[in-house]
């Protein structure tokens, strides 16, 4: 089961033969994905460690019967590929370039909504479910192993750090999901909390925040009003990022008095989330959550 | 990227916006000639930093004369002025803009920016201009109105109606505010910005409506399509660590503690700042090294934390996905042979090929304490800092 991805995953990789595109897409072929096709305008015909390229996404998608795709095009070019993968009915899109400007994103948003399609990201390390061997994206697979706790973050390496940990106490994940660092996201922490909830395959959920935005307080409002029926352990990094700044990530920044950490480990704890002070204790604090289940 | 207010109305002039008449100056002498040739009845000289709240901290004044606008504006020229957003070591002024005073009826606030829970611009207005917005916000946002721009259709005349009449205008003035407001929007989305803010927009005599300030700051990510405005970079308004480390595409905020910090990723790199800091010291910088840093990079960074003085010891803490750690250690290595580094580094460092970046850390000869976890990197820092106590 798990969510967005499983065995039925069939995986289209955009920019496939491009630098990010084919170092990824070997790695995610080593680790036993199944990639049914690439795509890059231009190169239509050739093969690609024996997946067949073709110049655009219909054309994909009517040979091979691609469900999802995976996008390592660069800026310029990535929020036209990620609405042409909408416009040719992929269900689940993941955009992991970054760079992308914000006013282009609130465009390819509107329209991925409109077509139904789900898209996470961009600028996200991509989704992974290791009981399927699916990997769409950047993160380093070797961490992962088939388990029951989903995770949602907002930053790539915190999510190794979790991951890491979950490994070391012998549990592992269903589905794990970096949704990304920038102000506009195809999907937030609610929208993918909705697909664990009704996950058989998962048990426990963690939410890995950071300063910017609400999306942690909408998620404590979601578990509050839902009356979620998972256990959900989160984090928030920040508390010391100064107000104003940018912290690496676009979407990371305090502004006008708003998106400071406080308020959101304020207001995930009174939804009663397993708030952790430091990344260090996610892997032990997931393991007792699971035991009291 | 933050814009200078006088930077903000060149944008604005080109975009239709109207702005008082006005000049950037670099000396008293200079901007005494600006005014002179101005032949206003009366100017405005106004501090050029990167922060709200120069009026209030003394870099703007109103005087009648070309020789009072050289005065005023040999007073401000050198000041440091601490407003609530220069934080309190405060910023030297360099430069001021000479103006031309306007009539002033009505002060109002307009603001666009993005929604961050709606994804797409927003455009808020209100009657008290002038004040701070943030404050307004808080003690009484009934008073600031809000019209979102629809990604399909975009900003719409009624929308702008709706708000002239919120804000007690008659048709003919709400019809004016639109067409004002119209501009802006185009001009927010055709240069990318991410704040677009005039505070006060004014109303004059004539019933015509002016910016009288301008704020803008710029989507970085869109910035590479905008190589004209990315050249309105002042990095004399920056950190200079910050600037040399943005040379080698690192990504640096100093901070004022004493534990620097290298960190591959921002969620790991805050992370690890909030550690520090929960361990009872406190961090001297933000900084995320990337996926993708090969050995010089690192050792860049690594020369550039080191050079912060208020720095005792620094901590390094890698979880290598497409950084290898072999390739963090040789860096790490290199730079602290090259710097004759003599405070502490603690190392940690996990995932992709952890075991060889351990060995070159042991078989370099350096004093490196290496930590498993982040746990056990929080109880050497401790330990560090009693050793200081």
């Amino acid at each position: 089961m798990a969510i967005l991805v499983n065995e039925n995953t069939r995986v289209l990789v955009q920019g496939i033969t491009g630098g990010e595109g084919s170092f990824h897409t070997r790695q995610s072929l080593e680790y036993g994905t199944k990639i049914v096709a690439g795509v890059t305008p231009g190169k239509g015909g050739q093969t690609f460690e024996g997946i067949p390229v073709f110049d655009t996404v219909e054309m994909a998608v009517s040979k091979t019967g691609a469900n999802a795709t995976v996008i390592y095009v660069p800026p310029k070019f990535a929020p036209d590929a990620v609405m042409e993968a909408a416009d040719a009915g992929i269900e689940v899109i993941v955009c992991i370039t970054e760079w992308i400007p914000v006013i282009d994103m609130v465009k390819v948003y509107t329209y991925v909504k409109s077509r139904g399609s789900i898209l996470i990201g961009p600028n996200c390390p991509g989704v992974i479910t290791p009981g399927a061997r699916c990997r769409m994206g950047v993160m380093p697979y070797r961490v992962h192993r088939e388990g029951t706790v989903g995770i949602i973050s907002r930053s790539g390496t915190l999510t190794y750090e979790a991951v890491g940990q979950l490994g070391a106490l012998g549990l592992g994940e269903s589905t794990v999901i970096g949704i990304g660092g920038d102000p506009i996201i195809g999907s937030k922490f609610i929208d993918l909390m909705r697909l664990y909830r009704d996950d058989p395959d998962t048990e426990a959920v963690v939410l890995i925040g950071e300063i910017g935005g609400t999306a942690e307080e909408d998620a404590a409002a979601y578990i509050t009003e839902e009356a979620y029926p998972k256990p959900v352990i989160g984090f928030v990094a920040g508390l010391t990022a100064p107000p104003g700044r940018r912290m690496g990530h676009a979407g990371a920044i305090i502004s006008g008095g708003q998106g400071g950490a406080e308020e959101k480990i304020a207001a995930m704890k009174k939804a009663g989330i397993h708030v952790v002070e430091t990344p260090a204790d996610i892997g032990n604090t997931v393991l007792k959550a699971l035991k009291k289940r | 990227m933050k814009l200078h207010e006088f930077q903000a109305k060149a944008i604005f002039k080109k975009w239709g916006i109207p702005t008082p008449e006005g000049t950037v100056a670099f000396s008293a002498e200079e901007a005494r000639q600006i005014a002179s040739e101005m032949m206003a009845d009366r100017y405005v000289v106004k501090a050029q930093i990167h922060a709200g709240g120069r009026g209030k901290a003394g870099g703007v004044r109103i005087v009648s004369t070309p020789e009072e606008v050289g005065i005023a504006a040999g007073e401000i020229l050198g000041m440091n002025l601490v407003t609530h957003q220069t934080g309190p070591e405060g910023k030297e002024v360099q430069k001021i803009l000479v103006e031309a005073a306007s009539s002033i009826k009505q002060e109002l606030y307009v603001g666009v920016l993005i929604d961050r829970k709606l994804y797409r611009p927003v455009v808020m207005v209100s009657a008290e201009g002038g004040m701070e917005i943030e404050e307004v916000a808080q003690k009484s946002p009934e008073k600031i109105f809000k019209e979102w721009v629809d990604p399909l259709v975009g900003f719409r005349d009624f929308q702008g109606i709706k708000l002239g009449f919120k804000l007690g205008f008659d048709a003919r003035l709400s019809r004016k505010l639109t067409a004002f407001l119209a501009k802006l929007v185009k001009l927010f989305e055709g240069i990318d910005a991410s704040l677009c803010e005039i505070n006060p927009l004014v109303l004059t005599e004539e019933n015509t409506f002016i910016a009288l300030d301008a704020k803008l700051s710029l989507d970085d990510n869109g910035l590479s399509r905008h190589p004209d405005l990315a050249e309105l970079r002042d990095i004399t308004e920056e950190d200079p660590l910050e600037v040399e480390a943005s040379k080698y595409n690192l990504n640096y905020i100093k901070l004022d503690g004493n534990i620097g910090c290298m960190v591959n990723g921002a969620g790991l790199a805050m992370a690890t700042m909030d550690m520090i800091k929960l361990s009872g010291a406190s961090p001297a910088n933000f900084l995320d090294v990337g996926g993708g840093a090969n050995a010089e990079m690192v050792e860049n960074a690594f020369r550039i934390l080191m050079s912060d003085t208020k720095v005792k010891a620094v901590l390094i803490n890698i979880f290598g996905g497409i950084l290898r750690c072999d390739t963090l250690a040789t860096g790490v290595v290199e730079a602290t042979r090259k710097l004759h580094v003599d405070r502490p580094i603690i190392i940690r460092l996990e995932g992709t090929n952890v075991e060889e970046g351990r060995k070159i850390l042991n078989d370099s000869g350096l004093d490196f304490q290496v930590a498993d976890g982040m746990g056990e990197a929080s109880e050497k820092i401790v330990s560090i800092i009693q050793s200081f106590a």
